[in-house]
């Protein structure tokens, strides 16, 4: 076993890429429960996200039309969801899986033609002198655009959640939809509104994912990414910063498993590559053994106006 | 102005018609799909729903197989639907089902090539506990520490999928397989095939397990303090533990069930239709039953039925996909089409439409 082919510039750098499109799902779903919606269809909105990013990607030579597209249909694909739990009052546990199969299922039809194709990819920022920072700046200050917008995505939701009047009507609908509703603000609206965010975060997660991180588009190649970006939400007791750092903290389990198996590690590949999913029922277990959750109180409860 | 007012009580009328109506709804948009493919839409519904069955050259074949791919989703489905009544959301059944494949076939395969008649109800057995084993983890991380049993049972998924990647090219790999990946053909061995009770039509040992698991878990549901106990725990949560149901126990029950039954559709199919342990023997069965879980309301007798007709969808779209080169994800498209169709449809089972204008409250 060779570890001394693993480089620690290397592999921070490689962990802030392959964190960025979980961080990005992660911290849509997270706004999307604080205004107390459970949205399980992640892992559907992301890979739908994916499929049209990499598609509009190709077909205009460009990558940045291909994440606006990938927001902007994960955004209507999320709105399916909503309009189904928030005017139809379906149940969101079930819904959330009805888009996650739809997704996969719409994914794969649109994706069909574009396999083993080759996208544009996004170019790496030159920062001037921070990049050329002897170790950090190869390690954190020469990546794309959208690893820094994920991080600015980031303090936005906390300062917006933290600072702002409609942050807090947000949290008022996540945590009491019935004394919010009382009080004159549209629960309706707001959850619909939080719902499309966190699609549009899926799927601009799903979009990084096609276009950058891999680069390329193979059916189902989110691979639970959306369902990972749902337990980082449970892990960060829906902080915003304990979101950035379970999503940093996965994104290391996920390159150094992929690093020990190229360096020929003498453990088991299954376990290596189980080992993300592994480690995430661990994370889990950890935080509910803990006893401290933070869920908002009305997560996943209908609303109706009548009650 | 339109508005919903809860029903009373639930209607009995939607609670049949909306999965009927949701079946409608999805041809009409199904079709207009197709025809946006470049499909002609009426030719491509008849071909999934109609030719399989009643076209003279091609029902011969497609008949059996309405049982064969119905059998394991009405299995695996059943066991989903006490979990899904009691608030239990199992909705890593298809780990649960590569599970009880493996345990039940790497049990049958120590024993190769002995003919005895034991070895294939040691391996049901095995793949029963396998399924169970395997469902018993987020059971018990949900009991002891209140861990979400979605997400722990999704992720036990990939773990799942792991496992079987391992072992069909290293543990269970067929010794004489000139270093393919794949375990032994059970087809070619008596002991351990599970093959047609009565040939040519699909009835194998799994939809036997599945037309009795149909009836036991009507029994449960209608007559037995247990399927009470669960449908009270999933309604009226409170309820049920003032009336001493233990929450725990429920959560064991529901998700050990459905585990085994998961299990044992996974070992039904990997020694019979699919005939050994291949890095893909599984076709995603596990995630399609969670439709027809819901698209048979939850009630044993509706999941028989939903069973057969998703199953009618996937030799349908096999068809339409040979006849008509419709690309094949658009049936898994079509599925997803219908559960989304039913949870919009299933408004109207629980509330009324109301126009006009809102009455004072």
């Amino acid at each position: 076993m060779d570890f001394g082919s693993i480089s620690l510039v290397l592999l921070v750098a490689s962990v802030m890429v392959s964190a960025t499109p979980i961080l990005l799902a992660a911290i849509g779903e997270m706004v999307v429960e604080r205004s107390g919606v459970l949205n399980l269809g992640v892992e559907g909105m992301m890979i739908t996200g994916a499929v049209v990013g990499f598609a509009v990607g190709v077909n205009t030579g460009s990558a940045w039309p291909g994440f606006a597209a990938a927001a902007l249909a994960s955004a209507v694909l999320s709105l399916t969801f909503g309009v189904l739990t928030q005017l139809f009052l379906s149940n969101q546990v079930a819904t959330g899986l009805g888009l996650t199969l739809f997704g996969l299922g719409l994914s794969a039809l649109i994706g069909k033609p574009y396999e083993g194709m080759k996208s544009p990819t996004l170019p790496k920022l030159d920062l001037g002198p921070l990049s050329d920072i002897p170790v950090l700046g190869r390690m954190v200050f020469s990546h794309d655009l959208m690893v820094y917008l994920s991080l600015a995505l980031v303090a936005a939701v906390w300062a917006f959640l933290k600072f702002t009047r409609a942050g807090l009507i947000l949290r008022a609908a996540g945590e009491n939809h019935d004394a919010a509703h009382a009080l004159g603000y549209k629960v309706v609206r707001i959850r619909l509104a939080a719902i499309a965010f966190g699609g549009a975060c899926a799927g601009l997660g799903g979009a990084y994912l096609s276009l950058v991180r891999v680069p390329q588009w193979t059916e189902g190649m989110t691979a639970g990414a959306g369902w990972i970006a749902l337990a980082i939400v449970v892990f960060a007791s829906w902080r915003p910063w304990w979101v950035l750092v379970g999503a940093y903290l996965f994104g290391g389990v996920t390159v150094l498993q992929l690093n020990l198996q190229a360096a020929g590690a003498q453990v088991p590949v299954a376990i290596l590559s189980a080992s993300p999913y592994l480690v995430t029922i661990l994370v889990l277990v950890v935080i509910s053994a803990r006893g401290v959750h933070g869920a908002p109180a009305s997560l996943g409860r209908p609303f109706h106006a009548s009650q | 102005m339109i508005t919903l007012e809860k029903r009373p009580q639930p209607s009995r009328t939607w609670t049949f018609l909306a999965p009927v109506a949701a079946v409608l709804l999805t041809m009409i948009v199904g079709g207009a799909m197709f025809a946006l493919l470049g499909t002609d839409p009426v030719a491509a519904i008849r071909t999934i729903f109609w030719d399989p069955l009643f076209n003279p050259q091609f029902a011969s074949y497609s008949r059996p197989q309405l049982l064969v791919k119905a059998g394991p989703l009405i299995l695996i489905a059943i066991g989903l639907s006490l979990g899904f009544r009691a608030g239990v959301w199992n909705i890593g059944a298809e780990g649960q089902y590569i599970m009880g494949a493996i345990c039940g076939a790497g049990a049958g395969l120590m024993f190769y090539p002995s003919e005895s008649v034991l070895i294939f109800p040691l391996m049901i057995l095995a793949g029963a506990l396998g399924g169970w084993a395997w469902a018993m983890i987020p059971a018990f991380f949900k009991t002891r520490f209140g861990t979400n049993e979605i997400l722990v049972s999704l992720m036990l998924v990939y773990v799942a999928e792991s496992i079987l990647a391992s072992v069909s090219s290293g543990l269970l790999r067929n010794p004489e397989g000139r270093g393919f990946p794949g375990s032994r053909n059970f087809q070619q061995w008596d002991a351990g095939a599970n093959r047609d009770l009565v040939a040519g039509t699909g009835m194998h040992w799994g939809v036997v397990a599945a037309f009795i698991a149909v009836i036991l878990a009507y029994v449960l549901l209608t007559r037995h303090i247990q399927g009470f106990n669960i449908r009270l725990s999933g309604e009226a949560p409170r309820a049920a533990r003032f009336s001493g149901v233990n929450p725990a126990r429920v959560v064991i029950f529901c998700l050990g069930t459905a585990g085994a039954l998961a299990g044992l559709a996974g070992l039904f199919e990997v020694s019979g239709p699919a005939g050994q342990i291949s890095i893909d023997f599984n076709s995603g069965y596990g995630f399609t039953a969670i439709i027809v879980a819901f698209l048979g309301r939850l009630h044993p007798v509706g999941i028989l039925l939903a069973g057969l007709l998703m199953a009618l969808t996937y030799i349908g779209g096999e068809l339409a996909q040979l006849m008509l080169s419709v690309p094949g994800a658009s049936i898994q498209l079509f599925q997803g089409m219908l559960l989304f169709f039913l949870l919009g449809v299933d408004v109207f089972t629980n509330y009324r439409l109301r126009i006009g204008k809102r009455e004072a409250a």
